[in-house]
């Protein structure tokens, strides 16, 4: 007996669905800030300090790996500041609705065959649907706030996540159009056992075909995640935080969690939609050997993706709010309705 | 149950777990964090110097009109999306269909454009 069907007889056992349940509830609860917080460490402050050519946090721990552990307990022992004039309903509840829109999105991100806490129908349409709903807490605090700033930054924030809403979800539809699904897990599998021109070397991963849908589905991340270029909504310089200016304590830190959460489900939904998930451009391990290797194959694709959506960040400066408007009406409206025609003739003709 | 509504019972138990951690985060604080109240403190905050006016003050949303706009393209999404699962089974017709639905909606976006509502007012 091989060490791969010991395996597999192992995990073979059918589990109750409510033991399944919990399992799963429990595996992405413990993914999330983890997920968070390495990202935070690696990308935010590492990748950062050396491309700045300082060497970032070093005390915390070694080459400061506690450094994120000790900024929350930190922000646990602060006080929790609610501003006199502010709708303290409204104010309390908005942080909240940012971190929980976050991660509803790991619902449907697939890291296996059966490692995916809900295989929806409409998956990918789910995510995109749930993601969005960060604009109302982002839309909340401004308004609650009754701060200057934080309304002038709610309000840039919503002009901003509508504008870059449309690019997301038309470049996604070139994905389905090819797929034929919005499941996520018949999305991965296309792409495993797909060919491109008659070619199956290394199945389809749709990046090759729908490198213009990856470019504006990677763009319009970067604006919905409001990071620099994109930063207008929170622009230090500008409007001094904007929404998030009158937040203490841990209310403050859920919009970073938030901020980075979603950062690392969007790099999981790009690696997914446009990388072939965790599937392997060639080999085949099989369902129990993906369903073990697929989580390491998914992050390895995500740390990928998310590097280069955090090089962007330090790279280009601050745009302007009408340029930001510009680009996306102007440019990558358009151009993602060009790309669904045009792979709706490939799709069709050949 | 159907493995339907067992899927979207997950997403619920999802939301309710969420909650509870969101909200468990926040009591774990409330027994550290220390409460020392002083006026100043709860002042709103406007880089230092005492706020002037009400914080709901009157202000230009200019992109109200890219709201509108908005709304006619995520409803165009929504037409989309179930053809694109389905563009093999309808073939051309449903491409020149489609193609056409596109080409209006963009005349819409070109209205605009020409209209001069895509720049900064």
């Amino acid at each position: 007996m091989t060490a791969a069907t010991v395996v597999s007889g192992l995990l073979a056992v059918e589990v109750p669905y409510w033991a399944a349940s919990i399992i799963k509830v429990g595996v992405v609860a413990l993914v999330i800030p983890t997920a968070a917080l390495v990202l935070g460490y690696v990308f935010l402050m590492k990748m950062m300090s050396f491309m700045q050519s300082r060497l970032g946090p070093m005390e915390a721990g070694p080459y400061g790996t506690l450094q994120l552990l000790a900024d929350g307990l930190k922000f646990l022992q602060k006080e929790d500041i609610f501003p006199a004039k502010a709708d303290r309903t409204v104010f309390a509840l908005a942080p909240l609705v940012v971190l929980i829109s976050t991660f509803l999105i790991y619902v449907v991100i697939p890291t296996g065959p059966d490692a995916v806490v809900a295989q929806l129908d409409v998956g990918i349409f789910y995510a995109l649907a749930v993601s969005s709903l960060s604009v109302v807490g982002i839309l909340m605090a401004g308004w609650a706030s009754a701060n200057k700033y934080a309304l002038m930054g709610g309000l840039r924030a919503a002009g901003q996540l509508i504008a870059y809403e449309l690019p997301l979800v038309l470049a996604v539809m070139g994905v389905v159009i090819q797929a034929g699904t919005l499941d996520l897990q018949k999305i991965v599998t296309t792409q495993a056992t797909g060919e491109i021109f008659g070619w199956d070397g290394i199945g389809n991963p749709f990046i090759l075909t729908q490198f213009a849908g990856f470019f504006i589905f990677l763009v319009a991340v970067q604006a919905e995640l409001t990071q620099p270029p994109f930063d207008m909504p929170v622009a230090e310089s500008e409007i001094v935080g904007g929404y998030q200016v009158e937040y203490t304590g841990f209310r403050f830190l859920f919009f970073f969690m938030g901020e980075f959460g979603t950062a690392f489900a969007f790099a999981a939904l790009a690696s997914v939609l446009f990388l072939g998930g965790w599937a392997l451009p060639w080999g085949d391990l099989g369902h129990w050997g993906f369903n073990i290797a697929g989580p390491a194959i998914m992050l390895v694709k995500v740390l990928a993706v998310s590097a280069l959506i955090f090089w962007f960040r330090f790279t280009y400066p601050r745009l302007r709010e009408d340029q930001l408007q510009r680009l996306a009406w102007k440019f990558l409206i358009p151009l993602s309705l060009v790309n669904i025609v045009v792979t709706g003739i490939f799709k069709v003709v050949l | 149950m159907s493995e339907f509504l067992r899927d979207y019972l997950l997403v619920a138990i999802f939301l309710v777990l969420a909650s509870a951690l969101v909200f468990g985060m926040l009591g774990l604080g409330s027994l550290l964090r220390p409460t020392r109240s002083q006026p100043q403190k709860y002042m709103t905050y406007e880089s230092g110097v005492d706020p002037v006016g009400l914080g709901w003050s009157q202000s230009n949303i200019r992109y109200y009109v890219f709201a509108l706009l908005f709304v006619m393209f995520d409803v165009e999404a929504v037409f989309i999306f179930p053809w694109a699962t389905r563009l093999e089974a309808y073939g051309s017709f449903g491409l020149v269909e489609m193609a056409i639905f596109i080409f209006i909606l963009a005349l819409g976006l070109v209205y605009a454009w020409r209209k001069g509502v895509l720049r900064w007012i």
